[in-house]
């Protein structure tokens, strides 16, 4: 075709990135890869390779290493080496690395953008102009956190050597978020890259030699799933960072249960994209293009649930078809080129089967007039109207350019629709009006908000889910939070012998309910106080162990006064539900005996009934969640108003299980936690991050919502406050079991709680066997986490029971912590662990 | 809001696009502009987002690239599309002739020989100037067919009476001019004052008559993109057969976010009411890799169809020279330089 036709015509033409020099590069590595451990390059024990292909035209790339388990065995090894000298540089250091490898990333940035495109299928435009300049920006912060470390977590130590998985969707921009903050955290990390996306992260291996990083820091294993769980079920590896499906995620949820791994998961999403009457449709449309419509639609944020409201659903689904007439769907390294290949066959094949699906379900399927190429994994941008919640292309993540339509009627029914998913990645809202925005954005259940925009990412901005889209944030200084631990908990003794509380059956355990509760009522008067209390700076006597129990403190216990002899009236303690005491569903209660035997008074024994109705209970006081944090405050002052009241006839019945120093010091320091919280309510605040666009990212913290939490055995009162009260603080409903050794604190709790205005339901108590009860709490899909505080296998049944709904799971690893010193067992620790942070962003100008 | 056509307005004016391809939109063709009442409830709803508007300018930038023998073809389109303009006050006679010169001959012909397209026999669309040099313009233009337009309606600041611009017009036309640019009074838009708006730009397109009325905007001045968009309707309501951004005497010219909110609200009226106004970018435009980026924004808001001198026209006096050099470039495989192209 001449000019002159070209002239009449006014095609695009082709606009073809080159290739050469990734294809020299390839080349010159003979296009075979083995794995980076150590500084080098390491050739798989197991002499397996298997191949990557180019996803536009089948083409095989190059072979890479297939790990095995000696393979992660050897690179996390050689992490374990690097860790003492990695850690011991200075911050300064450390920084100067990273800043290397941000430059470098830079300097190779076209090599590493046709690379990405020529593996992964994305298009060029895309790679070029998104992933690789947001990999350098991650590096080039991350940098500044390495140099700012001591001074901004000075109390805070790096988990050691982490596990990183990342997925074939973003492969260096995933390798980025993990290893970034990894490293500037002072860690060292064994990474596996997406088995169909491995050679992005090869070439930054050798970024990492050419920055001539330590020698083992950064580990690169290449395979497949398999290598995936030898890294997650190495013994050595401190902890794991995953980011891919929420199956892969529940699995490593349970493998890494009876580990003390930490565990961050980015996983799915179903992302509503809202659209208000009053917002700009024109733009709305180019969002959804950002959004679904973004690599190919493989994006674990992506809007692929497109709420309309009902006044301008006609127009903008109009709008939409004009829209997506227009994208240009082929071949990716072509600059113009909107819409590339899918990642691989078993890809293409399941966006197939979940289209029918839908269409099968009842919605209208409508693709643009398109020649998708004759070879490579081409699927057409589809829109989906018609679309219900019962549907499945409506629920199901279909990680492919395929968006579902559906209308709303008002604000409040976009909100419900909206979280009407298992999942909470990220979310789009689209009005003119910043009162709906706002409001809506508050509402929704996401780990990111995006306002008249979408998909918008930086290095200074936390990013991750809430509910079933998993847990933790990358990036921003929440993201460091997850690659480090406080160092009072990770010098905190593991209990151990006697000592240990185990919440969960054990062989000795299974007696009789009235032995048992006898033998755990001795451990408890068993229980070393004066151990925590010494390096608590509690003036306890030495050898203060099994504190006698006056007879008269004994008979107050038992029924208060007696001055004449009549018997003391009988004291029913109740489940606490609902702002109600309640019999236990069960009809059985347990004995509850002092220190030196003597029966106290029986408690109930809870079951998952009774479970099941504090949880509803709990969902139920959502007054509580909505309250302003200065009305928790009041609330909270005032049950500290009537614990101080109180202190001195609750504090005698407690000395006869804890001994009088304990019981004393449990209620004092028990009323200053109760004030210490009061206080945190209305200061906990979040952040406005600075990312380089005309926009603020408000970065909230955001209650968890409904939390059960097992109290530790020990300090029955302390221990109990001390995590309900910064739960409670900051909004969030709570189902707390107390201490298994005095559950008769329950009766003190309630009478407290109802005459301090606490709304009914805000907190619900349920006694019994924590043994019986972890179960039905933990594995409850309607509780949003767990917090448990007993020993090493409690804690293990706690993360495991969890991946039903994928809660969030909080432990004390079995530690020993001292609920005495306020200087570890409060604080912004607690406080973070109660809140979970969304990232609301809004673009501003006019 | 669906807005009825109506064509016994049609009936109202001379038609001036007779014999002119009819452009569509979807597929479906369109009307000449004629003008609608004014439409209250669809200016005040006019809904724009700054940011995203200027996300999606950056990004349609990025996302659409034009190459070799495509770019040359482009670059030659962006030329018929040109209203290659003079508006200084050391314009003369001669400066005005000069330019004509070079409007009906942009591309020398060796270049045009080694591209092909002789055939093509590229001009621009229009020559620009004061209403003073229209004569000047016409006689140096006989036969080319290539227009002549004039500012007018007190360009550029547009405050002088509203009867000596309306007459201002009318002597343009008089003299012969077939196209006529006028600028709006943009205290009208800042103080939302929609039916004045309109009355004047009907006033000014009874007094175009025959002749082709492009609306200056002001959009450097109007500075918000909501603002863009509510003068854009008004001017379409009121019958402009283009809306134009600027004078190119504002402190700020077409920039590709103002473009992408006028393109917008051209599809829509285009929708609403089956009529099709061009548009006009003007100021500011001055390299090659400009145009091309404009004309892909175009070709992705409206289709092929707009791009057309009938539908678009880029308002500049620089872009011509650097296109040159491009084409040059195309022709001969090296880079060219400024003075191996005759003057304007």
């Amino acid at each position: 075709m001449s000019i002159a036709e070209k002239f009449v015509s006014m095609e695009y033409g082709p606009a073809p990135e080159d290739s050469k020099e990734a294809s020299a590069w390839l080349e010159r590595h003979g296009y075979r890869f083995q794995h980076f451990i150590g500084g080098g390059w390491i050739a798989p024990a197991a002499g397996e390779y298997f191949d990557t292909v180019d996803p536009s035209n089948g083409e095989r790339l190059a072979s890479v290493a297939q790990g095995s388990a000696a393979d992660v065995d050897a690179a996390v090894k050689a992490a374990r080496g690097a860790v003492s000298g990695w850690r011991a540089l200075t911050p300064h250091a450390r920084a100067r690395y990273l800043y290397a490898i941000a430059r470098l990333v830079q300097k190779h940035s076209r090599l590493l953008a046709v690379l990405e495109t020529m593996d992964n299928g994305k298009p060029i435009r895309e790679s070029r102009d998104i992933d690789i300049p947001l990999v350098a920006r991650h590096f080039y912060h991350h940098a500044g956190w390495a140099q700012l470390l001591d001074r901004e977590f000075p109390e805070y130590l790096p988990c050691g050597v982490v596990g990183q998985i990342i997925p074939w969707n973003f492969p260096l921009l995933m390798l980025a978020w993990k290893i970034a903050p990894a490293l500037a955290t002072a860690n060292t990390v064994v990474l596996k890259p997406a088995e169909f996306t491995p050679l992005t992260a090869l070439v930054f291996a050798e970024i990492c030699q050419e920055a001539g990083l330590p020698a083992g820091v950064v580990n690169i294993v290449t395979g497949d799933g398999s290598t995936g769980e030898a890294i997650v079920k190495h013994a050595d590896v401190d902890k794991i960072a995953f980011t891919g499906s929420t199956e892969v995620g529940r699995s490593i949820r349970a493998a890494t249960a009876t580990t003390h791994k930490r565990l961050s998961l980015e996983l799915g999403g179903k992302s509503p994209f809202i659209v208000f009457e009053d917002a700009d449709l024109d733009s709305a449309v180019e969002g959804l293009v950002d959004g679904i419509w973004f690599n190919q639609g493989q994006v674990c944020c992506a809007g692929s649930r497109l709420l309309m409201q009902e006044s301008v659903a006609e127009t903008l689904l109009a709008k939409i078809q004009d829209r997506m007439s227009t994208l240009r769907i082929g071949a990716p390294l072509d600059k113009a080129i909107d819409i590339g290949a899918v990642v691989a066959q078993v890809q293409l094949d399941r966006i197939r089967k979940l289209v029918d699906q839908g269409v099968a379900d009842g919605a209208t399927c409508w693709q643009p007039q398109v020649t998708l190429p004759s070879r490579g994994f081409f699927y057409p941008p589809t829109l989906l109207s018609n679309v219900h919640p019962t549907s499945i292309v409506a629920q199901q993540e279909i990680f492919g350019p395929v968006l579902a339509a559906m209308t709303f009627r008002t604000p409040a029914e976009a909100v419900e629709l909206a979280n009407n998913t298992v999942y909470g990645l990220a979310a789009c809202v689209w009005s003119e009006s910043i009162n709906v925005a706002l409001h809506v954005a508050a509402q929704l259940k996401a780990g990111v908000v995006w306002v008249n925009c979408t998909n918008l990412f930086d290095a200074s901005c936390g990013f991750g889910g809430y509910r079933e889209s998993g847990y933790g944030r990358e990036g921003g200084r929440e993201g460091l939070l997850e690659y480090m631990e406080p160092a009072w908990f990770k010098e905190t003794p593991f209990q151990t012998g006697k000592g240990a509380s185990s919440l969960v059956p054990q062989p000795a355990q299974e007696k009789d309910a009235a032995s048992q509760a006898a033998e755990q009522s001795r451990f408890v008067s068993g229980y070393r106080f004066s151990d925590i209390a010494s390096h608590s700076g509690i003036n306890a006597p030495l050898g203060a162990e099994g504190h006698t129990a006056t007879s008269s403190s004994a008979s107050s216990a038992a029924g208060g006064d007696r001055s004449d002899s009549a018997p003391a009236i009988d004291r029913t303690v109740k489940l606490y539900i609902g702002g109600k005491q309640a019999r236990p569903d069960s009809g059985y209660s347990t004995e509850v005996r002092a220190t030196d035997g003597r029966l106290l008074g029986e408690a109930p024994l809870g079951n998952r009934k009774d479970i099941r109705n504090a949880v509803e209970a709990a969902r139920k006081a959502t007054a509580w969640g909505k309250a302003t944090a200065h009305n928790r405050a009041q609330v909270l002052y005032y049950c500290a108003e009537n614990l101080s009241q109180r202190r001195d006839e609750i504090a005698q019945r407690l000395a006869a299980v804890v001994g009088d120093k304990q019981a004393a010091a449990e209620l004092d320091l028990g009323i200053e936690r109760i004030f210490s919280y009061a206080a945190w309510a209305d200061k906990f605040d979040g952040a406005v991050h600075n990312p380089p666009f005309r926009n603020v990212t408000l970065a909230m913290h955001e209650a968890i919502g409904t939390l059960g939490i097992l109290c530790p055995r020990q300090a029955p009162l302390l221990g109990f406050l001390s995590l309900v009260m910064p739960a409670l603080a900051l909004g969030n409903t709570v189902i707390a079991i107390p201490s298994e050794a005095y559950p008769l604190i329950t009766g003190d709790l309630y009478q407290l709680f109802d005459t301090s205005d606490l709304p009914a339901g805000a907190l619900n108590i349920v006694t019994g066997y924590a043994s019986q009860l972890l179960k039905p709490l933990a594995e409850h899909d309607d509780l949003d986490a767990i917090w448990c505080f007993g020993d090493e296998a409690s804690a293990a049944a706690a993360k495991a029971m969890s991946v039903g709904n994928l809660k969030q799971v909080w432990t004390n690893e079995g530690r020993a912590i001292d609920w005495f010193n306020r200087n570890v067992a409060e604080g912004r620790w607690f406080l973070e662990h109660a809140t979970q942070i969304k990232n609301i962003w809004v673009p501003y100008g006019e | 809001m669906p807005v009825e056509h109506d064509p016994s307005r049609h009936l109202n004016r001379p038609h001036a696009h007779a014999g002119i391809p009819i452009p569509s939109l979807s597929g479906q063709p369109l009307l000449p502009n004629t003008g609608i009442p004014l439409n209250l409830d669809w200016v005040r709803e006019a809904r724009v987002n700054t940011s995203a508007v200027e996300r999606r300018a950056q990004s349609q930038v990025a996302r659409r690239s034009v190459k070799k023998e495509w770019q040359a073809a482009w670059l030659l389109r962006a030329i018929t599309c040109m209203d290659l303009t003079t508006l200084s006050g050391d314009d003369t006679d001669e400066r005005v002739r000069r330019l004509c010169a070079k409007g009906r001959h942009p591309i020398q012909p060796e270049i045009e020989k080694k591209l092909g397209i002789e055939d093509l026999q590229i001009k621009v669309a229009a020559i620009c100037v004061y209403h003073t040099f229209v004569e000047t313009a016409l006689h140096a233009l006989q036969g080319s067919g290539v227009h002549v337009a004039a500012v007018s309606t007190g360009f550029p600041a547009g405050l002088s009476p509203l009867a000596e611009r309306v007459n201002e017009i009318r002597r343009s036309v008089e003299a012969g001019a077939h196209e006529i640019d006028v600028v709006i009074t943009r205290a009208y838009v800042f103080g939302g004052r929609w039916q004045a708006l309109y009355d004047e730009i009907s006033a000014f397109r009874q007094a175009c008559g025959p002749a082709h009325m492009k609306v200056i905007l002001g959009t450097g001045d109007l500075l918000t993109l909501r603002n863009v968009a509510r003068a854009s309707l008004v001017a379409m309501m009121a019958g402009a057969d283009f809306i134009k951004t600027s004078t190119g005497k504002e402190p700020t010219n077409a920039t590709l976010p103002v473009g992408l909110v006028m393109t917008r609200c051209i599809r829509e009226y285009a929708q609403q009411t089956g009529m099709a106004v061009g548009f006009k970018p003007a100021g500011g435009i001055r390299t090659a890799k400009q145009s091309i980026d404009w004309l892909a924004m175009i070709k992705e808001e409206l289709g092929e169809s707009w791009l057309r001198k009938e539908m678009f026209r880029f308002g500049a006096s620089g872009l011509l020279g650097d296109i040159e050099r491009q084409l040059e470039h195309h022709a001969t495989g090296r880079y060219s330089a400024e003075y191996r192209h005759p003057l304007a």
